[in-house]
Parts: C-alpha cells; sequence; structure tokens
C-alpha cells in the first residue's frame, strides 16, 4: 500500500528568478495524480524536488515521517529507495543493455542471485511489452521503448511511490492510450502512489483520482478529478479544456489589454466528463471512487452528458 | 555586482567541496573494482601512444637545448645528468599531465557531461546509488594509476630520446652521457617526478569529473564542460607544477652542489 507525501509550504527559485512559491499539497496514499500546468512552470523541477535531487528555498516535504527538504544525504538515499522514477527520456544507461539496466537496482541494492534477478526482470519485462529486447542496447530503440524500459526499471525494486515525469511525450496517441491503461492497471495491481506530471489533457481528464495545477508561479488548484474538470475557474478551465480564451498567453500571462478584449466573448460550455480509466480487468482500484460521488457529495452539476463514454469531451481520436 | 565578482571564487569553492566528498567516497564501500579496472585501461588505451609520441620530440629538444648550452660552457660531461633531470623533474610530468587532461580527462568530463544530460546521474541517484562513489571514485584512482605508469614511460623514452640525438646528432660520447647520469641526478628526482605525476592525475580527474557532472544546457553544454575542464586543469596542473617544485628544490638539496 502506497505511502502519502505532505507537501508544505514548498518555494523553488533559480538565483532571482521564481520557480513557485507556496505549493501545499497531500498526494494521498496509493492514489493516482496528475500534475498539470502550461509548459515551463517547473513541473519537472517539482518532481526533481520531491526525489531531492534540488534542494527547495523554503518547506517541507514530509515522507514516512522524513523531511526530504532537510534531511542527510544518507536518509535521503534511503528514502529513495520507495521511489521509481519514469525520467523524460528513460534515463536509461547508455553503456547496457536493457537487460543489465534493469537489473541494475537488484544488483546493486538486494543480495539476489542471479537466476532471481533473472525472473523479476522478465516479469518487468513482460510487464512492459519488451520481452525479445533484453539485448538491445538503449541507443538501438525508440524513444517509446527506451520509456517502457525506463518504466520497467523503475519498478524493479516494487517501489510504494511511482513518479513519471511526461510519459506522454513523444509518443504516438496509440501508445500513449496503451501506456495510460498500463498505469492504471500498474497502479491496481502494486497500489503505490502515482503521481504523473504532463501536459497531455487526455490523460489528465481520463487516467487520476486528482489533478494538480501550476500555472504562473503557484499552485492554482489540487483536488479530485471531478472537481477540475468541473471547475469555473478561469485558468484551470482554459487549460483542461485547452481554450485559446482564457488567462493564460501564449508567453506567460496575457496582459491587460489583451484579456479586455476578450471580456465579452462567450465561454464555450464545459465539456462533459468522461469516465475514468478502468483497469483492463474491470475490477475498480483500491483508490478508485464511483463516477460522479464527488460532484453528488459537493452539489455540483456536472456538465451534460458527463459520465456516460470513457472519451467524453476528449480530443477527437483518442 | 558583488555576486559576479565573487562567482570565480564559488567556483573554486563548488570544486574543492567536490573534491572533500571525493574522498569520502574513497573509503566507502563497496568499492567498484569492475568500473576502475575498465576506467584504467580506457585511459591508458587513449594516452599511452599519444604520450609515447609526444615524448620523443620532448626528450630531443630537451637533450639538443641543454647539450647545446652546455658545450658553450664546455661541461659536454655533464650533458647526461643535465637532461636527464630536465626530463625527469619536469618534462616527464608535465607531459603526463598535458597527456592527462587533455586525453583522459576530456574523455571522463564528455561522458560523464553526456551522462548528465541524458539524466542518466538523476536516475542514478534516485536508484539509491551515489555517482560519485560508483563513477567519480573509481575514474580518479584510475587516472592517478595511470598518470603514475606515463610518467615512468615519458621518462624511459625521453631519455632514450635524449641520448639518441645527443650521441648521433650532436657527437656526444655514449659512455660521457650515461656515465654522467649520477653526477647531479639522485633518487628523489625521480620520486618528485611520480609524486607530481599523481597529484596531477587526482587534479585532472577531479577536475574533468566536476566539469562533466555539473554539465548543463543541452549538447552545447557538453562541448563546453569538456573545453572548460582541459583549460582550468592546464592552468591548475602548471599552478601545481610551480609549487612542487619550488616546494622540492628547498627541501632537498642539489647532488653535487
Amino acid at each position: 500500500m502506497g505511502v502519502e507525501i505532505v507537501v508544505n509550504d514548498l518555494s523553488k527559485s533559480f538565483g532571482k528568478q521564481l520557480i513557485w512559491g507556496d505549493v501545499t499539497l497531500t498526494i494521498p496514499a496509493g492514489e493516482i495524480c496528475v500534475m498539470l500546468g502550461p509548459s515551463g512552470t517547473g513541473k519537472s523541477v517539482f518532481l526533481k524536488t520531491l526525489i531531492g535531487l534540488l534542494k527547495p528555498d523554503k518547506g517541507s516535504i514530509i515522507i514516512e515521517g522524513t523531511d526530504i527538504a532537510s534531511c542527510s544525504e544518507r536518509e535521503l538515499y534511503e528514502i529513495r529507495k520507495l521511489f521509481g522514477v519514469l525520467f523524460q527520456d528513460g534515463a536509461m544507461f547508455g553503456s547496457m543493455n536493457l537487460y543489465d539496466n534493469v537489473a541494475f537496482p537488484l544488483r546493486e541494492h538486494t543480495r539476489k542471485s542471479e537466476s532471481e534477478i533473472r525472473s523479476i526482470v522478465m516479469e518487468k519485462m513482460d510487464l512492459v511489452g519488451l520481452l525479445g529486447a533484453e539485448d538491445k542496447l538503449p541507443g538501438e530503440i525508440s524513444g517509446g521503448m527506451r520509456k517502457r524500459a525506463g518504466l520497467a526499471r523503475a519498478l524493479v525494486l516494487d517501489p510504494e511511490i511511482v513518479l513519471f515525469d511526461e510519459p506522454d511525450s513523444g509518443l504516438d496517441p496509440v501508445r500513449t492510450a496503451f501506456l495510460n491503461q498500463l498505469i492504471v492497471d500498474l497502479n491496481a495491481q502494486i497500489d503505490a502512489t502515482f503521481l504523473i506530471v504532463t501536459h497531455d489533457i487526455n490523460t489528465a481528464r481520463t487516467v487520476p483520482d486528482n489533478i494538480g495545477l501550476l500555472y504562473h508561479k503557484h499552485l492554482a488548484m489540487f483536488g479530485p478529478r471531478e472537481q477540475l474538470l468541473s471547475s469555473e475557474e478561469p485558468v484551470v478551465r482554459q487549460f483542461l479544456n485547452a481554450q485559446k480564451v482564457g488567462p493564460i498567453g501564449m508567453s506567460e500571462e496575457k496582459d491587460a489589454d489583451e484579456l479586455a478584449a476578450e471580456a465579452d466573448q462567450e465561454l464555450p460550455a464545459l465539456p462533459p466528463i468522461p469516465l475514468q480509466l478502468d483497469p483492463s480487468n474491470g475490477i475498480p482500484r483500491r483508490s478508485q471512487r464511483p463516477a460522479g460521488e464527488w460532484c453528488r457529495e459537493h452539489g455540483v452539476t456536472p456538465p451534460p452528458g458527463s459520465f456516460e463514454t470513457a472519451n467524453a469531451g476528449l480530443a477527437p481520436g483518442a | 555586482m558583488s555576486s559576479r565578482a565573487l562567482a570565480p571564487v564559488a567556483v573554486a569553492g563548488n570544486l574543492f567541496a567536490f573534491a572533500l566528498d571525493v574522498l569520502r567516497a574513497l573509503f566507502r564501500r563497496p568499492f567498484q573494482l569492475r568500473e576502475f579496472i575498465q576506467q584504467a585501461w580506457f585511459i591508458a588505451s587513449v594516452t599511452i601512444v599519444p604520450t609515447a609520441l609526444v615524448a620523443i620530440p620532448f626528450g630531443a629538444v630537451i637533450a639538443l637545448q641543454v647539450g647545446g648550452l652546455i658545450k658553450q660552457f664546455g661541461a659536454q660531461s655533464f650533458t647526461g645528468s643535465a637532461s636527464v633531470l630536465a626530463v625527469i623533474q619536469q618534462a616527464a610530468p608535465i607531459g603526463t599531465a598535458l597527456l592527462i587532461a587533455g586525453a583522459g580527462g576530456s574523455a571522463i568530463a564528455a561522458d560523464l557531461g553526456a551522462r548528465k544530460i541524458r539524466e542518466e546521474l538523476d536516475a542514478m541517484m534516485v536508484l539509491g546509488i551515489d555517482p560519485i562513489q560508483r563513477l567519480v571514485v573509481p575514474r580518479v584512482l584510475a587516472c592517478m594509476l595511470v598518470a603514475f605508469f606515463l610518467n615512468g614511460m615519458v621518462s624511459v623514452v625521453g631519455v632514450t630520446g635524449g641520448y639518441v640525438f645527443n650521441v648521433i646528432l650532436q657527437d656526444g660520447t655514449p659512455g660521457a652521457y650515461l656515465a654522467s647520469f649520477t653526477a647531479l641526478a639522485q633518487l628523489p628526482d625521480l620520486w618528485i617526478g611520480l609524486i607530481k605525476a599523481l597529484v596531477f592525475g587526482v587534479i585532472a580527474a577531479i577536475v574533468a569529473s566536476y566539469k562533466g557532472m555539473n554539465a548543463n544546457g543541452g549538447p552545447k553544454g557538453v562541448g563546453d564542460a569538456v573545453n572548460e575542464s582541459v583549460v582550468i586543469t592546464f592552468l591548475l596542473l602548471f599552478v601545481a607544477n610551480f609549487v612542487l617544485s619550488l616546494i622540492y628544490l628547498q627541501i632537498i638539496p642539489p647532488k653535487g652542489g
């Protein structure tokens, strides 16, 4: 059963430039969360801060009673064994073949025999659909395969927390759909806490239990999927529905003139909320909530047509 | 304003802190024997041939220069001794340093820099493995080992080259050249040469690793890191050579002086 991550009042800047400030949120144990945000809002920085690769300027990140932001190097290396991280390009070790890459954490951290290692590695390779490619070098395979190999390596130590840095960047829509299904199935299987950093809206609308949105150097909103998808808050609404009308501009924020020019434009109605992606065996995940529950409990009327199909409100073809 | 003026100091401080981290990781088990052997082999393979090729003209130039000068003084019988001193004390460690920094160090910086921008180092840290212990320590030790042996090789090749040039081009007598070896040169000269080589190996490997591991800004960043590491290493090596020579000349009295 996964582990909870409590982030309190976190700020990070590079030099004088603030990346984001006062981020406070709790990533619940065993649930899937998605962190969204326009390009360049520091989503990857947030992820790297969570694993202690970057030190925040202030605030705390508590995992199992240890504060990542202030603990010693030794504690950090210890707590990182709870993590599995999928990096943007897979971050495979270029000098080793895929088998050795996936076996690497086992060889470094456990005293398992080579035959035990082999069976674990093969199981994970099978899980991500890479059986038969063990002898390839990372340079010889496609980006999508590297990503899946990175996922196999991230899972090999049975992590309690799995972080995904843009799992869908550079993948075609079909592979993205398969990868999303894989993420949901994995969560059902290992019950770990998942955090996905992405700007793919289709992923954000259908996969997670919770969504967070980083915008303009702060956390604009964090909450259950249905809360954000039914939200009328301008930034959330604009981003989750990929619209041009709203406070987010091409470079950063829009200026006052641009906003004034848009003032009397009619906002398109909120699209219906799609059903959440079910695990492929059809049994709901432990952390999955029934469709529409949050809306009912909070007296929010979901947009018409919600919870009827799995691809409502998605880009065509997804 | 002050932050810009202090930037070089910060770099120096970071480099020093990095060196301390390496020193601490040096004693952490398990020792990465495999990586050490691979790296030593790799550094040796990229440096041996160029070093030998550099050593021959190095020894020859010194022999010609020293031989010419000494002839004017009428002290031909000391030619061998003088060129041995120059080769073993100065030319061998400096030749080693140039090759260790230029061939070995640049390869280390490029390798670690590429790993850094491909996020391999991050991945390693996330997998709970300290890249300094896993990657840098074996490279530093490998550089020291290879520098030590290269120094010996440059000494031999340099002295042989000097002998050949002195005897063939300057009509020196072979017997006098060999016999004068021990007239001015002494055993501590050999030690200081080897100590210098070890120190240069450490400096080259640490600077290259530091620059490589702090590369950023994509492929161009790796190129910059390699470039900076070679330049910084050269600067540091020549300063270190000066300091070590100074200390040596102060504490070891010259023979026959």
